[in-house]
């Protein structure tokens, strides 16, 4: 018996029973989803921010022109203009080699998630970075270090204090979010639970799966939390 | 590529005014849900910051559950949920699709803001109503007339935000049917199959929305702002 099948058993409900471990499996597409979208975005983000705050201006202008557009507009819309929209191009994805990309909703949904959520962190982080005092940069310059040091060395460390709890927000709206993907018939745990929904037509499946999605968001609180208490030990707070 | 977009147009066989519809709806629905959803949120709010233990306990439970379930999973409970429910009083019963919208949409926005209206009413320093205690003022007039109108300027920026996240979310109540951008836009690209060009128009409309958005709650913060500047806060 596998461990999928426990919820279904102890709660004695049926479709829970008979879905319980395609929303488990569902579960797991919506962990990867997020984990590997949440980080090659945050990879992103640190290059746009620098690039936002002391790039030349027309690379500012066009980063600011990226977060603006995927901030501005809604997640759902961004991923049927990419899965539905881009998929339209199938002869030219095909001829250049990236027509594996376009063709699963797994990868249509990572490819969008992870440009949505790089233009948010680019925000945060361009926000920290940009409330670090002056005096340090001239603190930096003056001890000899170059731009790219004093900002790797000296900046980011401080920054990266600033920007830990509206990432960790980030990272729960991402959770949120990840559940659109069932909207490209992507068996997520929303998918999942859409599935049985229909098949079972029992409200319960939904008000499960809420559970599931709630503790995830709780886990990540928790564990933020402690993440900030060990990494703000040396400041004063209390 | 010309005849292609004749299909947005206003012309037979153009979209142009189903789009300007779903727009309208789009708009709509959130306009409905912005008040009763803040409304709600300063309600929770308070009662955060009640001195009952049950009020402060059911308040953060509403926020914690809201802010942690998918709008989308909030959007099938209450819609299904609500059916559901009324069909067992009465068996012809069918839930609106707006309703739905606007209470699930409500009670997230509720869920959100009230964090910005526990942030406003700290903000509002406890002399405030004393001073109003002190006037003679009943504890329901020092709020309405003395710190409701201090907290509409800390919490601007907040709700702000809030109603542009708002106004993104409800492009999820298409999948229960309600006509709005993204209803209109997806079932353009099952007629004509040309999904680059709905959902790309789709995507603008929205755009244009959210900068017209940032434009006025600047402009209306500059406002909330404008006697400050005198003690070196920006009016910009």
């Amino acid at each position: 018996m596998r461990w999928c099948e426990y919820p279904g058993l102890i709660t004695g409900n049926e479709a829970l029973q008979n879905y319980g471990c395609r929303m488990a499996t569902g579960l797991g597409i919506t962990l990867q989803l997020v984990a590997i979208s949440v980080a090659l975005g945050f990879v992103m983000a640190v290059p746009l921010a620098v690039g936002r705050l002391y790039g030349p201006r027309w690379l500012a202008a066009t980063i600011t022109g990226y977060t603006t557009f995927f901030r501005g507009t809604p997640l759902l819309c961004q991923l049927f203009l990419v899965y539905y929209g881009l998929g339209q191009f199938r002869p030219f994805w095909q001829e250049v080699g990236l027509w594996w990309l376009f063709r699963e909703p797994f990868y249509c949904a990572l490819l969008t998630f992870t440009v949505n959520t790089a233009a948010y962190q680019a925000e945060i982080l361009r926000g920290a970075i940009q409330s670090i005092p002056r005096g340090q940069f001239e603190g930096a310059l003056s001890l000899g270090l170059p731009r790219w040091k004093t900002l790797l060395l000296v900046i980011m460390p401080q920054a990266m204090i600033l920007a830990l709890r509206p990432l960790g927000n980030e990272l729960i709206v991402m959770i949120k979010s990840s559940a659109i993907a069932s909207l490209v018939t992507l068996f997520d745990l929303m998918g999942a639970t859409r599935l049985a929904f229909a098949r079972s037509f029992d409200l319960s499946i939904y008000l499960y799966a809420a559970l599931v999605y709630l503790a995830l968001v709780e886990i990540v609180r928790r564990v933020w939390d402690l993440f900030e208490r060990r990494l703000t030990r040396h400041m004063a707070l209390r | 590529m010309l005849d292609k977009l004749a299909l947005l147009g206003f012309g037979p066989g153009g979209w142009g005014l189903a789009l300007l519809q779903g727009a309208l709806v789009t708009i709509s629905i959130a306009l409905a849900t912005l008040p009763f959803g803040l409304a709600l949120g300063l309600l929770v709010a308070l009662g955060k910051r009640s001195r009952n233990a049950l009020v402060r306990g059911a308040a953060t439970l509403f926020t914690t559950v809201f802010r942690g379930v998918p709008e989308l999973l909030t959007l099938y409970i209450i819609y299904f949920g609500i059916q559901v429910l009324m069909q067992k009083l009465w068996s012809g019963f069918s839930m609106p699709p707006f309703v739905a919208g606007m209470v699930a949409l409500g009670l997230v926005l509720g869920a959100f803001s009230s964090e910005v209206w526990v942030a406003a009413l700290d903000s509002v320093q406890r002399g405030q109503r004393e001073a109003a205690a002190a006037l003679g003022l009943s504890r329901r007039q020092a709020f309405r007339l003395v710190v409701f109108p201090q907290l509409m300027r800390v919490a601007l920026p907040g709700l702000g935000n809030n109603w542009m996240v708002l106004l993104k979310e409800t492009s999820l109540v298409s999948v229960i049917t309600l006509p709005d951008i993204m209803f209109i836009t997806t079932r353009a690209n099952v007629t004509t199959k040309e999904p680059f060009l709905f959902f790309g128009a789709a995507i603008l409309l929205y755009l244009f929305f959210s900068l017209v958005s940032a434009w006025g709650l600047a402009r209306m913060e500059a406002r909330a702002n404008r006697g400050y500047s005198a003690f070196g806060g920006s009016t910009r």
